[in-house]
């Protein structure tokens, strides 16, 4: 008797909103604490940790992505006007982004070319099934405009979707140790570099590791990645025959 | 009620930027073009209102949690990903690595040659 109201309680709290925005919150909360815990390495991703920490817990208990996502978009939602605010950091630092004008134009120019010239020709060498080269085309690109680029060339949206998140875990390990490598200290370019390469996640990580001025450049990397990027993908990925 | 206020201006560019997304057919997510509305507006203001700054850096500050729940959804196409994952392995790693030191060499040696000059 006692089991079976046990059960019924179990059945209506998996299939209601409130346990998965709560399970994603605490996975959140907890996944900061970890990554303190290990010294705040960019190896182990607080989003990554979450991410993982919440998949074993979906499969532990048998609920499915659609019954979770239910409650989970309401976080998801705020990515909208979390998006939009972007303008304000942007807004602040105008003057030094009109400064910049040119060498932003180049790099993110020469940025975009490498990203997907090197993803296509990669994937393609190794192997990979012409969806899945499809797939991890946008890669370097904010998730939302990822998923409507990966639509129009033929890729999976959603699955894109993560690559993006992957590609954006990856870019915050290795920023750190690329720019040491090839000796850029400027926390202008760091931003702008992270912003193009690892999209939001690189731009959250400039706003907490290096400031406001370089978060607002990755930023304006990330929204000029995505809408340059949606235009010159169709072309690039044409050249490779795809 | 700033809180209120500014979420309401996020939500109204963000409104308008789907409806431009809708009306011209392009990929561009909405939300990208809400904020090019958005830095048009503060332009033409000349400053950033109080209540706005309050909600979007209140936004931005947890930025990545927002990615948490899209991530999850990985867990759908683990097959797919079974199949090819040594080539989308090496391919992220190597193809990110490249991306983020080809830009960073040009710009860093675009920014010092006018630091240079001026």
């Amino acid at each position: 008797m006692k089991s079976g109201s046990l059960d019924e309680l179990w059945v209506y709290l998996s299939g209601n909103p409130l346990l998965s925005l709560l399970v994603t919150l605490l996975a959140f909360a907890l996944a900061v604490r970890i990554n303190k815990w290990l010294g705040g390495t960019p190896l182990f991703h607080t989003v990554t940790l979450s991410i993982v920490l919440l998949i074993a817990f979906l499969l532990l208990t048998g609920i499915d992505y659609p019954t979770y996502f239910e409650g989970a978009q309401f976080i998801h939602f705020l990515l909208g006007p979390a998006t939009v605010a972007l303008a304000i950091p942007l807004y602040d630092h105008r003057e030094r982004v009109r400064q910049l004008l040119v060498p932003i134009t180049v790099a993110c120019l020469a940025g975009i070319v490498t990203a997907v010239a090197s993803t296509l020709g990669l994937a393609m060498v190794l192997g990979a099934s012409p969806e899945t080269v499809l797939t991890l085309a946008p890669r370097s690109v904010t998730s939302p405009i990822a998923m409507g680029i990966a639509e129009m060339i033929g890729g999976i949206p959603s699955l894109a979707a993560g690559l993006v998140l992957i590609t954006g875990s990856i870019g915050c390990a290795l920023g750190p140790i690329v720019f040491r490598l090839i000796g850029v200290a400027d926390p202008v370019v760091q931003g702008f570099t992270m912003g193009l390469a690892a999209h939001g996640f690189g731009t959250a990580q400039s706003f907490a590791k290096l400031g406001a001025m370089a978060g607002a450049f990755s930023g304006l990397a990330m929204g000029l990645t995505g809408l340059v990027t949606a235009f010159l993908l169709p072309l690039i990925v044409a050249l490779f025959g795809l | 009620m700033p809180l209120i206020v500014g979420m309401s201006m996020l939500l109204a560019c963000q409104f308008v930027g789907e409806l431009l997304a809708r009306a011209l057919t392009v990929p561009i997510p909405g939300p990208v073009i809400g904020m090019v509305i958005l830095l048009c507006a503060l332009g033409v203001r000349g400053k950033v209102p109080s209540s706005l700054r309050t909600t979007g850096e209140g936004l931005l500050r947890y930025l990545t949690l927002l990615f948490v729940p899209a991530g999850v959804g990985l867990m759908v196409h683990a097959r797919l990903i079974q199949n090819d994952l040594f080539a989308i392995v090496v391919t992220l790693v190597v193809s990110t690595a490249v991306t983020l030191a080809v830009t960073a060499w040009v710009m860093n040696r675009m920014v010092q040659r006018r630091g240079g000059r001026s």
